[in-house]
């Protein structure tokens, strides 16, 4: 009855291992970066907000899918924009970055 | 909704999977900082294929977005996009676990709104199963939207970092959630029908608002990086939620990872505070808080040493090793600048200069590490603490710039004391510490710190920023 259900329940705890399996080999030093993009990759729901709006037929509907689609827009544009000022911090090679070792 | 036997929704089918193996590999991608940056590119490449695939969907009658609807979504993206994109070039580093809080809660918003959507356009056409996460969706996004709502205030100052505790909360809250409990059945059920249970679905939402606040105000500012991360798994899994309304699989993949993550996180960090995850968010920090305050209060006749900077630079000038050990009063004093000039040039006189990263230094895990690299410090010079803590002992001069609770030896030794039994940097261990503080003031956990009243230590009082000027200084000069 449910079918798409369970298919979705399996892929969902597939995907929580994946995500455990992916994320426990991220290093400490970057893990404010990882939550500030798994943070971005969550405003995903996006998508919904984009259907509601998209097939919204009355102005209420549109009302609450045009507000859904600001926030999650705001929650993928900001998360990601932060992230990758985070990291481009991180790229610099190992040590250029201090006079010391220059000589 | 989608149809996988016509070619336009295997398209759009392909582009979800394309997307949702993106989003595994870009994390993937961030196991290594040299690699990270393109990770995090990688994981907007795929949201980017998501969105413009969403565009051209089309419902079970095969209607696509009507033309009025498609310009709405494109002028909100806009508006969402620039209003966001904007202020993130431009806060300041140690603004960023707000910044994380205040996108969280909004991702949380997105799912609650795209759950009472569908319920109040769909409801007669849900399945149980979207039904139930209809409700699920609406509960745990409200959750996650005003608990972020709450973490952003308090991170910001806006309200007071003190936990803030009335009485019966626990009760009122336990009343709460059971309310949302009993009209979630009801809804998710079908024991109710029509616009009764749209009306229910509307006070689970409110209610989930309620408890969203009530469960974040009570918890102390220290403890914030803890709800940051579980919140962060709560909308991630709203979002795979949303996706099991909508049977969309990129929603279901890039929720249960972002879900994952903020588990992981969430105990990692707890861990780190050798605290359960209950113990942080229903409070006992309150009596901790005044447990802390009465040894406090015995602890003011010991002895300390204060020490110029003058004389603070001769042992660091002239040391073989010295391990640097940052705490949040460095970055409030906005000092990373300063701290590296002093580590340059200890390195310059061929000092082996290292940093020592407690797990919960700064305000959410990994915090220290972003403000140490917008310093210019190498990522290699940083340490995790199971790295150094052997290395204290044959270390000449332990530098601690604003840092506390972490450093204090009591967590060790001391049963009594409300942080015994928490991981800390073993800085008692080195021949000589030299301690940078404002003032003589305990931490977030309200405790004195033995290690003041070491013999080896020294207290040098004042703004970290001038402090470590002063220390530049004296260092040139030695």
């Amino acid at each position: 009855m449910d079918n798409e259900v369970i298919l979705g329940i399996y892929v969902f705890l597939l995907a929580i291992l994946l995500g455990v399996e992916v994320i426990g080999k991220v290093p400490s030093t970057l893990h404010t970066p990882l939550m500030s993009a798994t943070n971005a990759i969550h405003g995903i729901v996006l998508l919904g907000a984009m259907i509601v709006l998209g097939w919204a037929d009355q102005w209420w509907l549109q009302a609450i899918g045009f507000l859904a689609v600001i926030l999650g827009a705001a929650n993928v544009f900001g998360g990601f924009v932060v992230t990758d000022r985070m990291l481009e911090m991180f790229k610099r090679k190992p040590g250029a970055g201090s006079a010391g070792q220059k000589r | 909704m989608i149809d996988l036997f016509t070619t336009r929704d295997g398209l759009i089918g392909l582009a979800y999977l394309v997307a949702a193996f993106l989003f595994v590999l870009g994390l993937r991608y961030m196991s290594s900082p040299t690699s990270a940056r393109q990770g995090n590119q990688i994981a907007a490449v795929g949201m980017a294929i998501a969105v413009l695939a969403t565009f051209f969907l089309h419902d079970e009658h095969g209607v696509g977005m009507s033309m009025t609807n498609v310009a709405l979504i494109i002028v909100a993206i806009a508006i969402g996009g620039v209003a966001s994109a904007y202020p993130s070039r431009k806060v300041p580093m140690t603004a960023m676990p707000q910044m994380v809080a205040i996108f969280n809660g909004m991702g949380g918003a997105t799912a609650a709104l795209v759950a009472i959507g569908e319920f109040m356009h769909l409801s007669d056409d849900l399945s149980r199963g979207q039904t139930v996460s209809v409700v699920l969706g609406v509960i745990i996004g409200s959750i996650s939207f005003s608990g972020s709502v709450i973490a952003f205030l308090k991170l910001q100052e806006k309200i007071s970092g003190r936990p803030i505790i009335w009485t019966g909360q626990n009760v009122i809250n336990a009343v709460v959630a059971l309310g949302i409990a009993v009209l979630g059945v009801a809804v998710a059920g079908g024991f109710v029908e029509g616009s009764t249970a749209k009306l229910m679905l509307l006070a689970v939402f409110a209610l989930a608002l309620l408890l969203g606040l009530g469960t974040v105000l009570p918890i102390g500012g220290a403890d914030m990086p803890v709800v940051i991360a579980i919140l962060n798994s709560f909308t991630g899994v709203a979002a795979a939620i949303t996706g099991f309304q909508l049977s969309n699989q990129a929603l279901i993949v890039a929720g249960a990872l972002v879900g994952a993550s903020g588990a992981f996180l969430t105990l990692l960090m707890a861990r780190a505070m050798n605290r359960s995850v209950s113990n942080v968010l229903f409070g006992a920090f309150g009596a901790h808080h005044t447990t802390g305050a009465a040894v406090g209060a015995g602890g003011d006749a010991l002895p300390i040493r204060e020490i110029t900077a003058e004389d603070a630079a001769i042992p660091l000038a002239y040391a073989e090793r010295v391990i640097i050990v940052p705490g949040y009063g460095l970055a409030v004093a906005q000092a990373q600048q300063q701290v590296r000039e002093l580590a340059d040039m200890l390195k310059e006189r061929g000092v082996d200069v290292r940093y020592a990263i407690h797990p919960v230094a700064g305000r959410m895990p990994g915090h220290m590490n972003v403000l140490l690299a917008e310093a210019n410090v190498a990522y290699d010079d940083l340490y995790e603490m199971e790295q150094i803590n052997d290395d204290f002992a044959n270390t000449d001069v332990a530098l601690v710039i604003g840092a506390n609770d972490v450093t204090n030896p009591a967590a060790r030794s001391d049963t009594s004391s409300p942080i015994y039994g928490m991981p800390i940097l073993n800085v008692d261990q080195a021949k000589n510490i030299i301690v940078l503080k404002r003032s003589m003031s305990s931490g977030f956990a309200g405790i004195e710190n033995m290690l003041f009243h070491d013999p080896k230590t020294s207290m040098l009082f004042g703004d970290a920023r001038a402090s470590l000027s002063k220390l530049i200084e004296a260092v040139k000069a030695a």
